[in-house]
């Protein structure tokens, strides 16, 4: 029996166009709250991940901490609770990409340690390897050290619950590798990278019954004051690294190939 | 302002080229500030790989060395690095941006009252201050910007600088006692595809990126996945590349398609998978826009080979696109080089 917490957030939808601005307390996006969002891909595997192995041990709890703009944490969520069971642990506050991790962590890890009766002994601590946006890969370690773990792993693609209760991880390494570990058991400490599960098709019965849990979150969200701590940005742009690309049509196949391997033998 | 270079010894005692790279780019930043640095190794047995490096222009060499630090797990790593960065009290901390120190150094600075940033691409000193460079949006937008906390724990990306060349030397170095808990965690092993079959070559010149393409019907209305297969491992066999892949390709499997058995999402490059680099890139049946093409961003030369003369992977990210069929391309270019 596992108590499984996964921390997640919000990215803007990838396929949206994204430009930098200048705001009061930093760098931002354009339209920011326009955006449409999307739960952050790697924590949505995460999550998917831990519905699968709470199915698998009966008892087990997930739980998903969730850290955004009230408005677009419930926009999101019509989605998600669709997805798979979880009881939601929602704050308010900002999931930029330009907000500090340790921040975001101090508020994240504030919240996991006022669930009720939490058994460290129990825990399960996953999300993404990194988000979307970020990108740094440093909040669940750091929730990890607030909350005295030190068995974490990160880019995880597979955790298996062996015989004796300990647990069997890969984590990526370099070069298209998974470094193998045994862990005695939780807690620990798990950033997931794709994993090995599909979305789960939506399914309105778990969808109604996560939303029974959700509203009521989202209505008692605490504001979380996350920024960008002690960071002074001096330039934020979008790459300008645009090639002028030569189009090169009506040539026979031989002929690329032979321009094709004499480039690829080039220094 | 004192300035730490952690990096860890790899299996065979020697330093990763990720790390010399690291090195070069922490020699030419602590000269920049005009400071001092320190170099901080641990593995097995670190000794010989702090003498590889002893004439670097560090003035400390710290180690800690033992069985337990050969392996990559985040308590005695964690441990580790922090007893070395405590041992040198330094102020920024740079380390090679490996799959072992990203997984532990945010939690060393906290350990350390710090902070830590990763994915460092640029490292300068501005005003007697280190001001660094990192992608935002998964690469979608650079941002340059300063911390004010200290100590400031940095993951350098591979490629910032040319690996540090030098002569080898005595570093006289300082072995660190560190006494660790016994351990909950033991790696033991790794896996990887069969040596024939390992599609994924850091190392490699070419990063050459299949797309969705591959497995769609051609032009005689038929779909050919397994000639795809065999013209593309061919390739990688012949040209000792490096295989990425778009999402869409990677994706196929779990939708049902025909997919590529050799695939997997380690192979996935752009917006949610690697970002490689590599100083040239063959893309071929790639299609998309901006987002999925970030895994270009690192590449040096690019090249494309496309049926449609307006991809989005190819017009403006690519230097050359051949408006043809990969099919009979690659066919060719195989023949050549076989």
């Amino acid at each position: 029996m596992y108590t499984i917490i996964v921390c997640g957030s919000l990215v803007p939808d990838p396929l949206q166009t994204l430009e930098p601005i200048s705001g009061p307390s930093g760098p931002a996006l354009k339209n920011e709250m326009m955006l449409p969002a999307w739960l952050d891909p790697w924590a949505g595997h995460a999550l998917y991940e831990a519905a699968n192995l709470a199915a698998h041990h009966p008892g087990s709890k997930v739980w998903l901490v969730c850290l955004g703009p009230k408005a677009k944490l419930q926009q999101v969520m019509m989605t998600v609770a669709q997805k798979v069971p979880f009881e939601l642990i929602a704050l308010d506050g900002s999931a930029g990409g330009f907000t500090d991790a340790a921040e975001t962590a101090a508020a994240l890890a504030d919240a996991i340690s006022a669930i009720p009766g939490l058994d460290l002994s129990k825990l399960l601590l996953c999300g993404g390897w990194e988000s979307a946006s970020r990108g740094a890969g440093a909040t669940l370690q750091l929730v990890g050290e607030r909350l005295g773990i030190t068995d974490q792993f990160q880019g995880v693609d597979s955790l298996t619950i062996e015989p004796d209760g300990s647990l069997r991880i890969l984590e990526r390494v370099e070069g298209g590798k998974h470094q193998v570990s045994v862990c005695t058991g939780p807690p620990a400490v798990l950033g997931w990278a794709t994993g090995n599960l599909p979305e789960p098709r939506n399914n309105p019965q778990v969808g109604m019954a996560n939303m029974r849990g959700i509203m009521p979150a989202l209505q008692k969200a605490k504001p979380a004051a996350v920024g960008t701590g002690d960071i002074t940005f001096t330039a934020v742009s979008l790459p300008t690294q645009t090639r002028a690309t030569q189009v090169i049509k009506d040539l026979p196949p031989e002929q690329i190939a032979a321009d094709l391997v004499a480039w690829i033998k080039s220094e | 302002m004192s300035t730490l270079f952690l990096a860890h010894t790899e299996a065979d005692g020697t330093l990763a080229k990720a790390a010399l790279e690291a090195l070069a780019a922490t020699v030419q930043f602590a000269a920049a500030l005009g400071t001092p640095f320190s170099v901080g190794l641990i593995g097995d047995n670190p000794g010989p790989a702090a003498d590889a490096i002893a004439s670097c222009g560090a003035t400390r060499f710290l180690t800690i060395s033992g069985a337990a630090f050969a392996q990559a797990r985040y308590a005695s790593d964690a441990a580790a690095a922090e007893a070395l960065c405590r041992a040198a009290a330094a102020t920024v901390v740079t380390v090679p941006a490996t799959s072992r120190w990203n997984r532990v150094l945010p939690g060393v600075a906290h350990r350390l009252g710090g902070r830590a940033d990763t994915h460092v691409t640029g490292l300068a000193a501005a005003a007697g201050q280190p001001q660094v460079s990192r992608w935002f949006y998964r690469q979608r937008m650079e941002a340059t910007f300063t911390r004010s906390t200290r100590p400031w724990l940095l993951a350098l990306e591979g490629g910032i600088a040319p690996a540090w060349q030098g002569a080898a030397g005595c570093a006289h170095a300082e072995a660190v006692a560190l006494t660790l808990p016994a351990p909950r965690t033991s790696v033991v092993g790794f896996q990887a595809p069969a040596s024939d079959q390992q599609t994924i070559r850091p190392d490699a010149d070419l990063l050459f990126v299949t797309g969705a393409g591959w497995t769609k019907k051609q032009a005689d209305g038929q779909v050919k996945v397994g000639e795809a297969g065999t013209l593309i491992l061919d390739f990688l066999r012949l040209s000792r590349s490096s295989l990425g892949s778009t999402k869409s390709l990677v994706d196929l499997g779990g939708e049902g398609q025909a997919i590529l058995p050799f695939l997997s999402h380690l192979n996935q490059v752009g917006q949610t998978g690697s970002t490689p680099r590599h100083a040239k890139g063959l893309a071929t049946c790639c299609h998309g826009e901006e987002p999925h093409t970030v895994g270009w961003r690192f590449i040096g030369e690019r090249r494309a080979i496309s049926l449609d003369a307006n991809c989005g992977w190819a017009r403006g990210k690519a230097d050359i696109l051949y408006v043809a069929d990969a099919f009979a391309v690659m066919k060719k270019v195989n023949e050549l080089l076989g």
